[in-house]
């Protein structure tokens, strides 16, 4: 039951316990233990709501910064990805294959903080060797959600 | 003007369904759990499989029994899935859904008088498709204590020296029920006894909840009687791309083809594309599929239980079947008054056969949230009749 459990909480962290318990027949008691050990154990490690700040006019910027850096002896990228993902403004830090060392997700309210960020923060630290920032202009899908309202239930009442 | 109709049409009843849905369609609001087709789109790689299609112009007739690479495609997953053997070439036909294939096998098999047996509750085509193939429809009612499934002993009492035809329909519509390989086998002894054959309606297979699906035609000796039909629209949620096929002996499914060419042509183009996209990379969206609709359903049986509404455990397709006979009240008169009353549509058992009788077809192709909605209607409302 664990894995369908994390597969159904992933797409809806509000579905209350109660229904889970009747969705994978065991009891709401079941339900709890199970979210409470796999909290404790860091599998989940949060409960979030996915906001489209636009419609409502809040102004927010994301950028996604490509960073490349030095490993040091003895720790990797890990130290220093650290470091950077340290700063509460980075939304998200991931060590990546390829052209760059890690991708850095960013949000602040306006273009200059960002900037700034990138600038004051990010390039002055000594195992960055160069950054490349990429402002998002439009979000369509975030977290496996489409972000314009999808169509109603478009079927026959009855068939 | 009067008009000089059938007389055989004229005498076929409107399907029961449609009757509850002219109801309902006259209302607003209306919380249905009423559907017989998947609440999921379809998968984007195949609409998309589609949408090549149309790029590519593929806007052309097919052969009349389907391209060939589906009908390879078709054939290559019913062994896959079901440890079935069929020729793509000469014992597959692609039809315009499982609808046209269970009207082009009765047609084909079926002299006049011969006799078509049908275990009801089932889904409404079999009956006038029989009719109007001008066989004689023998209806076999199905027991709630036996969970709805097809016993030998009814199927030996039903069988005449003029049966020429078992209609199996499981996992079924309405009921939910399956029938698995232990009860199949039992069944095939006596067709194989009396020398008949076996429409199998299969269109519900990947839709089991106990185990896997077994097909009557890999129970020894069944594969040579039995015409096989499945189709895309409840599996891969295409029930809008109208496409489905039948696979059996090569002598009946020519006799198939024949009618098939002459009144349908071919099934759609695109759709035959997007199908192949399907059987090809669709596993896994079946299996997403099937696992919400089993948290679906544990769910409503979970929500009966509480209320004390009696039903047995479906195992199959996307129906539960509850028995609401104590509340006094006919299956109409329950699905009538539940509607006015609370604005909920569910369909009467009746409408698939008398032997539905005191029986809901609640159906839960709906998200969790209308089904947590529905069931705490009928929460009040039984709430209200037991005073
Ligand atoms: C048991 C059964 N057979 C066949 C069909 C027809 O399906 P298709 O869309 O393949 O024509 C349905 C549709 O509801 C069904 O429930």
């Amino acid at each position: 039951m664990r894995e369908e459990l994390l597969r159904l909480i992933e797409n809806n962290s509000r579905i209350d316990t109660k229904e889970l318990a009747k969705m994978l027949n065991v009891t709401e008691v079941d339900i709890l233990n199970e979210l409470s050990k796999l909290e404790s154990e860091n599998v989940i490690c949060g409960y979030f709501t996915l906001i489209d700040w636009e419609k409502i006019s809040v102004e927010k910027v994301t950028a996604l910064i490509e960073v490349r850096v030095t490993p040091q002896r003895g720790q990797g990228f890990d130290k220093i990805a650290e470091r950077i993902y340290n700063y509460p403004e980075v939304k998200s830090a991931y060590l990546i294959s390829g052209g760059y060392d890690i991708l850095v997700i960013l949000e602040e309210k306006s273009l200059k903080e960002i900037a700034s960020f990138v600038s004051d923060k990010l390039s002055t630290l000594e195992s960055v060797l160069s950054t490349a920032t990429h402002f998002i202009l439009k979000k369509y899908k975030d977290m496996g959600t489409i972000l314009e309202k999808q169509h109603d239930d478009d079927r026959e009442v009855i068939s | 003007m009067t008009y000089n109709l059938s007389e055989k049409v004229l005498n076929i009843k409107p399907s029961g369904i449609r009757k509850f849905f002219d109801l309902v369609a006259e209302r607003k609001g209306v919380i249905s759990l009423g559907v017989g087709e998947p609440d999921f789109n379809t998968p984007w790689h195949i609409r998309d499989e589609g949408i090549y299609a149309f790029e590519k112009g593929r806007t052309f007739y097919t052969s009349n029994s389907g391209l060939k690479e589906l009908r390879i495609e078709i054939c290559n997953y019913l062994h896959r899935k079901f440890h079935l053997t069929y020729e793509a070439l000469t014992e597959t036909l692609v039809t315009v859904g499982g609808s046209e294939a269970i009207d082009l096998a009765f047609r084909a098999l079926i002299n006049e008088g011969d006799e078509v047996i049908i275990p009801e509750p089932c889904y409404v085509s079999y009956k006038p498709c029989a009719i109007l193939a001008n066989a004689k429809p023998v209806v076999i009612d199905l027991k709630a204590e036996n969970d709805f499934r097809l016993k030998a002993s009814e199927l030996r009492n039903a069988i005449t020296d003029k049966t020429k035809i078992l209609v199996l329909a499981f996992p079924n519509n309405p009921t939910g029920a399956i029938m698995e390989r232990k009860d199949l086998e039992e069944i095939a002894k006596v067709v194989i006894e009396k020398n008949i054959y076996v429409v199998s309606d299969e269109i519900y297979a990947e839709l089991t909840y106990k185990g896997k699906h077994t097909s009557i035609a890999e129970i020894n000796g069944m594969k040579d009687r039995t015409i096989l039909i499945n189709g895309f629209s409840k599996a891969y949620a295409m029930t809008g791309w109208r496409l489905g096929y039948a696979c059996g002996p090569k002598e009946i499914i020519q006799q198939m083809t024949k009618i098939h060419q002459f009144a349908i042509m071919c099934a759609p183009t695109v759709s035959q594309y997007a199908a192949v996209e399907a059987l090809k990379n669709g596993d896994s969206d079946i299996e997403m599929m099937k696992e919400a609709y089993n948290q679906r359903r544990r769910f409503l049986l979970n929500s009966f239980k509480e209320m004390d509404i009696p039903c047995f455990e479906p195992y199959g397709a996307f129906y539960v079947f509850p028995c609401i006979k104590k509340y006094g009240m006919t299956s109409e008169e329950f699905a009538m008054k539940f509607l006015e009353e609370e604005n909920v549509a569910v369909v009467p058992g009746t409408a698939f056969g008398d032997s539905g009788e005191g029986f809901l077809r609640i159906s839960y192709a709906y998200s969790i949230d209308n089904l947590k909605v529905a069931m705490e209607k009928l929460k009040s409302f039984i709430a209200k009749l037991k005073q």
